[in-house]
């Protein structure tokens, strides 16, 4: 299993080559230059290094962007969890590298619950749309690893959405999905709605998973941004098993519909 | 005459107007009007330095200590020195916006010069053949942002048409305490981050009692389906700017006095990175004698939009013995500057309320609802549709000039004689939206100035008050688009970033071309064409104005005529500071025509063909510099010695 979390971390940075080249941003070399009209006054090597290097700087500059999505504790009945949701992506406008973390702490059993990164190559391919893939590793509960085919964007009428379809190393085929949207109460104040639904294409018995759509969470946040960059909110979600993975629950003594309240961060560099 | 130890003896420890060149003080302060004083050398130093913004401390990056730098004064025609030196740890450059110099002076790094190392002298020379108010700023990096900007003026060689009895320039900026490459990454990452004034669902439900719960919907279902804003008018707003006037915030009340009945001319530079402003002095007219250095005809307006790199000279002239507000708006009213003119100094004029926030509507989108009813995608058709819309629009503005309007159309409908070389833009994600029926919007006043009452300019008004020196037609026809995806902050000309970019766009020298800009975003761009004046086609026939830098407003379709007549490679590109970053920009190279290069083989000297400012010294300069064999190591220090004496 390491061994081919590692050989797909490998093809992963097969990638980085592309991404490197979107930063120098540019495919002229030394001898097509697009303009060189100064070089009858300046020394040409040295116009030749400054024109790329601005050239680059307008237009090809590489960023990086921290974004804790949801950092939020949850409340239901007697019981407490931690949840995170974060990303962190380095790259130019086209092709990014993105690190997704999502994951749950339980703090009645002082234990993490489940434990997710992703790590994947981005690549713009329409106005308002990204591809993604690349790898996923579960640290909990289960240390699988899969490969991930995803997409992530901005949908008609501002809903944020993205979905990926997940292999694992099992040879089982999952999927989620998920879906948000921002309403404006004031400048800084938002309601947000998000849903997320996860699929599994057969039974997954050692993960508690029926065929179909396994999970639905829905939630609903409120969230005051103190800066654009800071803001701290209160929800509620409604978190539902469904189909096979409900009666699973359901015969290891769960209850497959839990309310939740919770309140968090978001936050992003 | 600048000197930078004097202000780092004392500066530091003074109050706000004592850091400043005497031409930004206040009135109160001891500036009571410019002094003629002109000089051909200048000692200019680059460098890191503190300053009182608006009542905090920060640190800037420009000229000789000061926000905004030294007035550069000289006379029209005069040879002048700018020694530049860089006491930053990072290289820097400075452009002279507007002026006719040759184009290795011209200050571009990477397309004009290398640019200025740090620790190093580099020396500009050149003279050129203008006057007018005019401005330099750094062409490095965001230094721009951080204040390396300030006022040229040239003093006309002969008579000034413009009489006046007391003169003051006004340099309008915009100050951010946030690193500017932090200000570029938060759009890049969240564009709309400093976008405080998006529709709510209360904007909601007063629009839905107004208009109707339908229209209201309908309004906000098709803006969503766009996934854009009406409200996307200034990506850098008045949530981290402070807007000034000299380096003034309105807290800090620059002021300037008059005596009643004086003449006074305010030449106003907009050396902001990214803020276009609505300019009015409520109560006082103002009369534009001066538009990007040069002279218009006069024409009394109350308000005009200024874009960014933009440059207006107007005439005021108070008789009543009281104060004035001079009000610099920022176009989405985000925040403004205000300064006082009174009779005595130190007055403070009452700063007038903001008015509501402007929002854009499918027009800005090239997709004017009107417009299309008309039915057809031909680009006849999509001109004649325009005349529809102007029409619903004359409900609002019956002072419209009418001979002017049609006048106007007339120019940009002519059927093109010449060649159009169009050309696709690249699609992808860099290109959110292409106009389907970009318009003619030279006869509207800008974003948020259709109905507030009073005379606002519009290009379409704008006259030169000398004739056009080449009245030629032009030979062929470029257009360009202007491209974006707001949501990714990415910012190009036909969907090509300047990073991307892997040739120039070509004039040959001598021939008169006309170039068409599409503007294909849901915001106005001040674009700016360096090394020559273009006349922009406004119907002014033989008297079009000429500019350095025109607002192509969201959805307009515009023409500029321009003679290619000086040699080199030239920045071209939007001068709001961050879009340029992202890459909108090009280089236009102006090639030297075969009879040139055939001259310059025979070793023949005299070749000019008395076109307007082809006997100017920088033009030999130009000639000689064909015969240069550039050395291998060139020391920036000494490089243009050689070429001081070749411009006697």
């Amino acid at each position: 299993m390491r061994k081919f979390c590692f050989t797909a971390l490998a093809s992963i940075s097969l990638c980085l080559p592309a991404l490197a080249q979107a930063h120098s941003g540019h495919g002229t070399s030394g001898g097509d230059r697009p303009w060189s009209q100064a070089d009858a006054w300046f020394d040409p090597a040295e116009m030749d290094a400054v024109r790329q290097h601005m050239q680059a700087h307008h237009g090809a500059t590489p960023l990086a962007m921290f974004m804790l999505n949801r950092g939020e504790v949850q409340f239901a009945d007697d019981k407490e969890s931690g949840v995170w949701d974060a990303d962190f992506w380095y790259g130019g406008d086209l092709n990014k590298v993105w690190l997704k973390t999502e994951g749950e702490y339980d703090f009645d059993a002082g234990k993490v619950e489940g434990a997710e990164v992703q790590l994947l190559w981005s690549r713009a391919v329409s106005r308002y749309f990204d591809l993604q893939t690349g790898l996923r590793y579960d640290f909990e509960p289960d240390g699988i690893a899969h490969a991930v085919l995803g997409f992530q964007g901005l949908a008609p009428y501002w809903f944020e959405v993205d979905g990926a379809a997940y292999l694992s190393e099992e040879g089982d085929l999952t999927a989620d999905f998920e879906a948000e949207y921002e309403l404006r109460l004031t400048q800084r104040l938002f309601l947000q709605p998000r849903i997320e639904a996860a699929f599994s294409a057969a039974d997954i018995p050692e993960r508690n998973l029926g065929s179909g759509l396994t999970n639905l969470q829905a939630g609903l946040r409120l969230r005051y941004e103190i800066r654009r960059e800071f803001a701290p909110y209160v929800g509620v979600e409604q978190h539902s098993a469904l189909g096979g993975t409900a009666d699973r629950m359901e015969a290891a003594g769960g209850d497959p519909d839990q309310t939740w309240f919770v309140v968090g961060i978001r936050s992003w560099y | 005459m600048f000197s930078r130890r004097l202000f780092l003896q004392g500066g530091a420890l003074m109050g706000l107007s004592s850091l400043l060149p005497a031409w930004a003080r206040s009135a109160s302060d001891g500036n009571t009007g410019l002094r003629p004083a002109t000089a051909t050398e200048f000692n200019l130093s680059v460098g890191r330095f503190p300053v009182h913004i608006d009542g905090r401390a920060g640190e800037a990056v420009g000229v000789n200590g000061t926000l905004p730098a030294p007035l550069i004064r000289f006379r029209e025609g005069d040879e002048i020195t700018l020694n530049v030196t860089n006491t930053l740890e990072e290289d820097t450059s400075l452009h002279w916006h507007g002026l006719l110099v040759p184009f290795q002076m011209d200050g571009v790094p990477g397309v004009t010069f290398p640019g200025i190392r740090p620790g190093e002298t580099f020396t500009y020379r050149y003279a050129v053949p203008q006057s007018g108010t005019y401005w330099y700023h750094s062409h490095s990096g965001l230094q721009e942002q951080q204040g390396h900007y300030g006022p040229i003026i040239i003093d006309p060689h002969h008579h000034d048409p413009i009489a006046f009895d007391r003169e003051y320039v006004l340099v309008l900026s915009d100050w951010t305490f946030e690193n500017p490459y932090r200000v570029f990454a938060k759009l890049k990452k969240m564009s709309d981050a400093y976008n405080y004034q998006q529709r709510t669902v209360g904007d909601f439900l007063a629009d839905a009692k107004a208009r109707g719960l339908g229209a209201a919907w309908a309004d906000r279902a098709m803006w969503g389906q766009m996934r854009m804003s009406p409200r996307d008018i200034a990506d850098v707003t008045g949530a981290t700017y402070h807007y000034l006037i000299n380096g003034h915030a309105t807290a800090d009340n620059w002021n300037g006095v008059f005596q009643p009945g004086e003449r006074v001319r305010l030449r106003i530079i907009n050396a902001s990175s990214m803020t276009i402003f609505n300019v009015r002095m409520p109560g006082l007219p103002m009369t534009i004698v001066a538009a990007d250095g040069l002279n218009v005809q006069p024409l009394e307006v109350d308000e005009f939009q200024m874009g960014v790199a933009e440059t207006y000279d107007v005439i005021v002239q108070p008789t009543e013995d009281r104060a004035f507000a001079f009000v610099a708006e920022s176009i989405d009213r985000s925040g403004q500057a205000v300064a006082t003119f009174g009779p005595r100094p130190g007055m403070r004029a009452e700063a007038p309320a903001l008015r509501a926030v402007p929002t854009l509507t499918m027009k800005d989108m090239g997709m004017d609802h009107g417009a299309m009813d008309h039915g057809s995608m031909d680009m006849a058709a999509m001109d004649q549709s325009g005349h529809g819309m102007m029409d619903h629009d004359m409900e609002d503005h019956v002072d419209h000039d009418m001979s002017g309007m049609k006048m106007d159309h007339s120019a940009v409908m002519a059927e093109a004689t010449w060649p159009v070389e169009k050309k696709d833009i690249k699609r992808g994600p860099g290109v959110a939206n292409v106009a389907m029926m970009p318009m003619s919007r030279l006869d509207e006043p800008g974003i948020g100035l259709e109905d507030v009452g009073h005379r606002v300019l519009r290009y379409s008004q704008l006259r030169s008050l000398a004739r056009n020196p080449d009245l030629r037609p032009p030979g062929r026809e470029v257009e360009i688009h202007l491209t974006s995806n707001m949501e990714r902050y990415m910012w190009s000309f036909d969907g090509v970033k300047f990073s991307e970019v892997t040739e120039a766009i070509v004039f040959h020298e001598g021939e008169r071309l006309r170039v068409t800009l599409i503007n294909n975003t849901m915001m106005p761009h001040p674009i700016h064409l360096h090394g020559m004046f273009f006349d922009l086609v406004n119907g002014g026939g033989d008297h079009c104005p000429r500019k350095h830098t025109v607002i192509v407003k969201p959805g307009e379709k515009l023409s500029f005529d321009v003679s290619a007549d000086h040699v080199g490679d030239w920045a071209f590109h939007c001068h709001l500071l961050y879009h340029m970053h992202a890459g909108m920009m090009q280089v236009v190279s102006v090639l030297p025509s075969k009879d040139r290069m055939k001259e310059k083989y025979n070793g023949m000297d005299d070749m000019h063909d008395g076109h307007e400012g082809h006997d100017m010294p920088e033009m030999h300069d130009m000639h000689e510099g064909h015969d240069m064999k550039p050395p291998v190591e060139m020391d920036h220090s000494t490089m243009d010695h050689g070429m001081h004496e070749e411009m006697k």
